[in-house]
């Protein structure tokens, strides 16, 4: 340790750490563009060349008419270079894609594909180029999350887009962020590592996967728990209150109103 | 109506005072009230007579949910601690265990989740709360369009006004109270407000809280306001409320054997104070039926207060909803120019807030036209006369139109305050449910005004054919030579009663002063009379009456006759009753 101390006062040792950062970056560009040389050509990690093939034969026949022969992009479709199993995965797993029609945003609707389709796009789409894979099966495993951090990240991340209860909200133009009541673990965190249209991405540095597992574990708690105090009225707080007294409540109130004066003659 | 008439002679009343009790239970019975005096106030009370119409117990369901909700909200006082003071929470919440929270919100958590029977309360108080305010101003749209806050009773309107406004501030304090991100949102929009006024707003918002928002100090102080104040002036006013009603004796209807001079239905005792009795047990069942079926404010959703987060679907109570409705329906820019101004001072700058403030003027004006509504009408009209006797809406057209176009006021607002909601429920976009919002908020009042009060007009004018020509009885008649005609039904004389009995003057024209001049004040006042009783439609007069009875070849309907009349006794002026 001391001498190494030393030695970096010595004046060439700027000149040699110079070398020695350009050699090292210069390796590292080269093997990792090779790694992707070798990925777009090769196989993704989990998949084999069998589901590859099959996928890309689902794709052309599916996909392509939006996204282009070789996902490459077109008017009606972006290029899905680069975005990855698990956005094939969220997408076509909750039956977004294929997208039905035009609109503010794609619609879901029940998945077209099954596990077995869906896994062999999502290879397909892997094969083009690096992006984010399909989670692991520890970082879904809800019993291993603590749901009160989840509640508080959740909170802080996700609650004024999809509402405190995960109800849902709106966005601008005819946008909305979906009800979270009932999706899978996995999509909820491809979800968040993908950022479907308007929701922004949460890679890992801004979300560990293990706080991802804290948030899926809050969000399953929350729903399992049911509504401790009756009806939900569609968890949208206030309004729906509102909505409620001056339906129900009123007609209850004017009912009995005019039985009771109805008695009297 | 045959009790009303009941007369008790003052023997009968001394008979009651010597009486002499023979079980133990009347004897106690008899010591205290003796004392008490309660014969005498059920004797001066119990024979009020109180008309019968379910329209008049909205008033009461008022009273009754305000009770309820006092009575839950004590039992919430044993377990709520409105502190602000950091703890960490361990109740049997999970998903909100080990979260450092304000004392409020955990032992709100607390009765949530920890008290026995404290959840089903804290829902019982809340929806009580969403009840009494809307059985407030049920009842205040239905003393408005029936007239009933004219003379001698505009004072009682006041009072009912600032009830009103006092049950919106007791809302908003204790929704403010449990300290969770929803009502802090709440807060931040009270303290937008008052930092947007311009030199003092800082002042008076740290005055409120404190400090800088949010300090710790509001929750306490709210909850002094929420639990004492707020409520002490309530019951105060309501106090001098029924006593007035007392004083002046309840409207009604117009009917046979209802004049200006007589209140016709039950007295407040027995009957109806049996029924009074029963009637609050229905409100109570009616709430703990909601109440226990529907889960209102789920508090532990939205976690412990923290100025950045904000939720979507954060709303007030419905009450507050225009309030929150009128702020996002004002536009911050005007196209490329910012609403927002700075004026340059000596220190620095002041910055003005329009878009806070702006919104916050169609508010005041609908508030305070409201408290003094019934002068503005009084004075229009250059009605002085004492009324007893109630208006159905369509016999005061323009009236009835004035308060539709405020309540389309007040419902457009009310609307915009949940615009994201109807965004998402009916496939709308935002942005164009807020653009249309602000046409809409102009054109919408207009439009209602117009179409209320040609329809007024068209109701009166179908009255006037009924109580003259009968309803059209759907049967048709071929006579021998040949015509065909449709067989009416003429009217019941009940039912001639509510048609014909009621007054519509005539505009009055500009009228001089003491110094014989026409004042330009009075030429306004002219001409807001000539909007109020330009289009009219002529009750029906006893010549028209006799008339087409003539004329329909009938000659039994003079029981008729005395319905006929009424309405000149109404327009021949009057003076009280007692
Ligand atoms: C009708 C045209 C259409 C079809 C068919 C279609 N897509 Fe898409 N896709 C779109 C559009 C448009 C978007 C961009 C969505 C958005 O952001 O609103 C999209 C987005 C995506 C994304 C997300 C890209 C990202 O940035 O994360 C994926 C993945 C995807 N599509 C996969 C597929 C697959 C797989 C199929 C076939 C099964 C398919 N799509 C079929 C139009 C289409
Ligand atoms: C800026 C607003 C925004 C934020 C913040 C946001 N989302 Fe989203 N989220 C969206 C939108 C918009 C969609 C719909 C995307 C689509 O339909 O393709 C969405 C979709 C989702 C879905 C898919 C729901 C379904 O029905 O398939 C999940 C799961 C999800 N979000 C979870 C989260 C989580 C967890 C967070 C916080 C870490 C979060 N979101 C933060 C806007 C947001
Ligand atoms: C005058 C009419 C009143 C209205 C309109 C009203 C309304 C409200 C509302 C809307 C809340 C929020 C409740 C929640 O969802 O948690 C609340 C809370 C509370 N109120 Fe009232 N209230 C009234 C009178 C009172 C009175 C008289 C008391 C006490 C004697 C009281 C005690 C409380 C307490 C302790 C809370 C906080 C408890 C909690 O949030 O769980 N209120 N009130």
């Amino acid at each position: 340790m001391k001498a190494l101390t030393q030695k970096r006062r010595h004046p060439f040792a700027f000149v040699a750490l110079l070398l020695l950062g350009l050699l090292l970056t210069g390796g590292l560009y080269a093997a990792a563009t090779t790694v992707n040389e070798a990925q777009a050509s090769n196989l993704p990690e989990g998949y084999t060349s069998e589901q590859v093939e099959e996928g890309e034969r689902l794709f052309v026949a599916n996909c392509a008419t939006c996204h282009g022969m070789n996902a490459e992009g077109t008017d009606a479709g972006p290029s899905l270079v680069g975005v990855g199993a698990a956005s094939v995965d969220f997408q076509v797993g909750t039956g977004r894609m294929p997208m039905q029609m035009q609109g503010p945003q794609a619609q879901q609707k029940p998945p077209q594909f099954n596990e077995e389709q869906t896994a062999q796009l999502a290879a397909y789409v892997a094969s083009l180029g690096t992006g984010p894979a399909v989670p692991e099966d520890e970082y879904l495993d809800v019993d291993q999350g603590d749901p009160s951090r989840g509640g508080e990240l959740f909170r802080i991340n996700c609650a004024m887009c999809h509402n405190a209860a995960g109800a849902g909200g709106a966005l601008t133009e005819g946008k909305f962020a979906p009800s979270l009541h009932g999706v899978e673990e996995r999509h909820i965190y491809e979800a968040m590592t993908t950022g479907p249209q308007n929701m922004p991405v949460f890679n890992d540095a801004n979300i560990p996967p293990e706080d991802k597992r804290d948030i899926i574990a809050f969000l399953k708690t929350y729903e399992n728990q049911g509504t401790p105090g009756g009806f939900s009225l569609g968890f949208l707080g206030p309004v729906s209150e509102g909505l409620l007294i001056w339906t129900l409540g009123l007609a209850l109130l004017i009912g009995s109103m005019v039985w009771l004066t109805s008695r009297s003659s | 109506m045959s009790a009303a008439d009941k007369n008790y002679t003052e023997a009968q009343y001394l008979e009651a005072d010597q009486y002499q009790p023979r079980t133990r239970t009347g004897r106690i019975a008899n010591y205290v009230d003796q004392r008490v005096g309660g014969t005498g106030i059920v004797r001066e009370f119990g024979r009020k007579v109180f008309p019968d119409h379910w329209s008049f117990m909205f008033g009461e369901v008022a009273l009754y949910s305000f009770i309820i909700v006092v009575l839950s909200g004590a039992f919430l006082t044993f377990w709520f601690d409105p502190s602000m003071a950091t703890t960490r929470y361990s109740g049997s919440y999970a998903p909100l265990q080990g979260v450092d929270m304000s004392t409020a919100y955990a032992t709100a958590l607390e009765l949530s989740f920890d008290v026995r029977g404290g959840l089903f309360m804290r829902q019982l108080h809340h929806w009580g709360a969403l009840l009494f305010i809307l059985a407030m101003s049920v009842h205040m749209l239905r003393v408005f369009f029936t007239g009933a806050f004219r003379k001698p009773r505009e004072l009682n309107w006041v009072v009912g006004c600032a009830l009103l406004i006092l049950g919106l501030g007791a809302g908003f304090t204790g929704y403010s109270l449990p300290d969770e991100v929803l009502s802090g949102n709440g807060l931040r929009i009270i303290d937008g407000m008052m930092k947007a006024i311009p030199v003092v707003g800082t002042y008076l918002s740290f005055f409120l809280f404190g400090g800088e928002f949010p300090g710790d100090e509001v929750i306490p102080r709210l909850y002094t306001l929420h639990i004492f104040i707020i409520p002490g002036m309530i019951l105060i006013l309501i106090a001098i409320h029924l006593f007035m009603v007392v004083v002046h004796k309840h409207t009604q209807y117009p009917g046979p054997g209802r004049t200006e001079r007589n209140v016709v239905g039950y007295p407040v005792g027995p009957v109806y104070a049996a029924k009074a009795g029963g009637f609050f047990f229905i409100v109570l069942g009616i709430l703990c039926l909601i109440s226990g079926t529907f889960q209102i404010n789920a508090l532990w959703n939205y976690g412990p207060y923290d100025p950045s987060p904000v939720q979507a679907g954060a709303q007030p109570d419905w009450y507050i909803g225009p309030f929150e409705g009128v702020l996002r329906l004002m536009p911050g820019w005007l196209g490329p120019i910012p609403l927002e101004f700075v004026i340059p001072t000596p220190w620095g700058g002041n910055s003005v807030a329009t878009p806070v403030l702006v919104p916050m003027i169609p508010i005041a004006v609908m508030f305070l036209g409201m408290f003094i509504w019934p002068w503005i009408e009084a004075w229009i009209t250059g009605d002085k006369k004492e009324h007893h006797l109630l208006d159905r809406p369509r016999n005061a057209p323009t009236r009835t139109a004035v308060g539709a176009a405020t309540v389309t006021f007040y419902c457009i607002m009310w609307g915009m305050g949940s615009n994201d909601l109807i965004a998402t429920h009916f496939q709308l976009s935002l942005n164009d449910i807020t653009y249309w919002s602000r046409v809409l908020i102009f054109v919408g009042p207009v439009i209602a005004y117009i179409l209320t009060k040609r329809i007024c007009l068209a109701l009166q004018r179908k009255d006037r054919e009924i109580a003259l020509h009968g309803h059209e009885a759907g049967i048709i008649e071929v006579s021998p030579d040949g015509g065909f005609h449709e067989r009416h039904k003429l009217p019941s004389e009940y039912e001639l009663w509510t048609l014909v009995s009621y007054e519509a003057p005539a505009p009055s024209g500009p009228r001089p002063n003491a110094k014989g001049k026409v004042t330009r004040v009075e030429k306004f006042r002219a001409a807001l009379n000539r909007m109020f009783f330009e289009d009219r439609v002529e009750p029906v007069s006893r010549q028209e009456y006799l008339e087409a009875l003539e004329h329909n070849g009938h000659h039994d309907g003079a029981t008729g006759l005395e319905a006929a009349q009424s309405q000149e006794q109404i327009t021949a002026g009057h003076s009280g009753r007692h």
